[in-house]
């Protein structure tokens, strides 16, 4: 019996769906069977990341509608035997599924697979009930910036009130160095004081993360990227292991040192 | 009914008079003779200034409309007010409504973005008041931990001198009573940069809500004093 796992975040665009994907994709990299749901019914994005989208034949309001059973609908992945795909509708709405058929087959899917890894929408109404029906833990996903901050408190908020969650655990996407050092943006601290969750990872913003899943490739794939090693010690504690935070401290560049070195004469 | 027992006693103190009434006899009989007895007394005091009436019912329940009674026909003579009416008896609605606004409350959690705690009487919360999230209490509210949302404290019978304290005062906004304070930023930063333990209050003087260090508010005995059981 595996665990599912939903992805939220309340804003929009904050990196809900690059998330899943990646984490779904470490997960199969460290041998677990892995399924990725994809209930953003009407926006459907995740096959898109994974490059699945031309293998898709069915989807989950198909099968929430009895069109076809749960084995069908799910897509192989194109890298992993053991990674999957229950991709959403792109042409009906979030209404067209209840939280309780939602339940139904997370609870399925979680007889075969270690993990089900479930992608929420954006938002707070039916989207968001939907992912969470079937889920036994919760990631809060949050940019450096205070609306979204705003919004994950909101979201801790609701799924606080889920008696079937565990508490929920956070991912800080987005992290601009510069910004940091600069006071541009939320520092993680200040961020971990408002949400007093705890805390699953840190992610940079990376160019890698959006020219890969351009690819339909997901970054957690590329080990030389900065998000790909991010993501995997994401996993490792999903996991279970301890694993340190990475230093956010970029070693400057040449031109950064020649500028340091000029500076200080 | 014995002639020789008053039902009214009238005693001078030195703020004001202290009306006993007896609590045996009928009501109407009471008001006969709180009539008769402060008309005998009106022409001694005429003269002077306003004296204040304080009214001891003893163990007589008084009826809303019994009070409201008293306080008409006491008023009627232009140089008595009343101070107040006092009686040992309560109705058990009365009591349960005095017990609920005098109760402490606790509660041990944070207050999210877009959730709303309201309790009846005083709150003592442990935790962090988030951005966007909303405490309020009919009495005062005191919160261990981060007061960074709204809390609005008296909001029973708009209270003006409830109090909000907080470990770490840094709301968006706040309201006593009918009172409403808003916090912009470079209060904020000062705000953050200053003091820990803090308590927000209306300033009788000033007629707003102002924030303080604690012992402040105590040196002007803002905070009431609370009973020992609560
Ligand atoms: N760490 C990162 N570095 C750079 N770009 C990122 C990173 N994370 C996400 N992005 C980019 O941000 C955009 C939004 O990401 P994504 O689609 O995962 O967000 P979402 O929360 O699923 O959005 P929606 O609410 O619309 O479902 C994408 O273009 C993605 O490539
Ligand atoms: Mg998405």
């Amino acid at each position: 019996m595996g665990e599912a796992i939903v992805v939220t975040s309340g804003k929009g665009g904050v990196g809900k769906t690059t998330t899943s994907a990646n984490i779904g994709t470490v997960l199969a990299l460290q041998g677990k069977k892995v399924c990725l749901v994809d209930t953003d019914i009407g926006l459907r994005n995740l096959d898109v990341v994974m490059g699945l989208e031309n293998r898709i034949i069915y989807d989950l309001v198909d099968v929430a509608e009895g069109r076809c059973k749960l084995n069908q609908a799910l897509v192989k992945d194109k890298r992993f035997d053991s990674l999957t795909l229950l991709p959403a509708a792109q042409t009906t709405d979030k209404m067209a599924v209840k939280p309780e058929q939602m339940k139904k087959m997370v609870d399925a899917l979680k007889e075969d697979y270690d993990y089900v890894i479930i992608d929420c929408p954006a938002g707070i109404e039916r989207g968001f009930r939907n992912a969470v029906a079937g889920a036994d833990h919760a990631i809060v996903v949050t940019t450096p910036e205070i609306s979204s901050v705003r919004d994950a408190d909101r979201i801790i908020g609701l799924l606080e009130q889920e008696k079937q969650l565990t508490p929920p655990r956070l991912i800080i996407n987005r992290i601009r160095q510069h910004m940091m050092k600069n006071g541009g943006m939320l520092e993680i601290d200040e961020i971990m004081n408002i949400l007093a969750i705890d805390l699953l990872g840190i992610v940079l913003d990376d160019d890698e993360v959006i020219s890969s899943s351009n690819k339909g490739q997901p970054v957690a794939m590329d080990p030389n990227s900065k998000a790909a090693q991010a993501y995997r010690n994401i996993g490792r504690r999903i996991l279970g292991e301890t694993v340190p935070l990475m230093a956010i401290e970029e070693k400057p560049g040449l031109i950064q040192k020649i500028k340091t070195l000029l500076r200080m004469r | 009914m014995s002639l020789n027992r008053p039902l009214v006693t009238l005693m001078g103190k030195k703020d004001g008079f202290v009306l006993v009434l007896d609590d045996t006899c009928a009501f109407d009989a009471l008001l006969e003779e709180l009539k008769q007895k402060l008309s005998q007394n009106q022409t001694r005091y005429r003269e002077g200034p306003t004296i204040t009436v304080k009214v001891q019912a003893g163990d007589r329940y008084l009826k809303p409309e019994q009070r409201d009674e008293l306080t008409r026909v006491i008023s009627s003579f232009h140089h008595l007010k009343v101070a107040a009416i006092e009686s040992n008896v309560m109705t058990q609605k009365e009591f349960e409504e005095k017990r609920v606004r005098e109760q402490l409350v606790s509660v041990n959690r944070v207050i999210r973005s877009g959730q709303v705690l309201s309790i009846q009487g005083n709150l003592l919360l442990i935790g962090d008041v988030n951005p966007g999230g909303t405490v309020t209490a009919t009495g005062n509210i005191y919160v261990f931990g981060a007061l960074r949302g709204i809390a609005c404290a008296g909001t029973g019978d708009s209270n003006p001198q409830a109090v909000i304290a907080a470990s770490i005062m840094e709301p968006t906004q706040l309201r006593i009573g009918d009172r409403i304070s808003r916090t912009d930023e470079s209060q904020l930063d000062e705000l953050r940069n200053d003091h820990f333990l803090e308590c927000a209050y209306v300033d009788p003087d000033v007629d707003k809500i102002v924030i303080d260090k604690l012992h402040q508010i105590q040196q002007k005995q803002i905070i009431p004093v609370m009973n020992a059981d609560m």
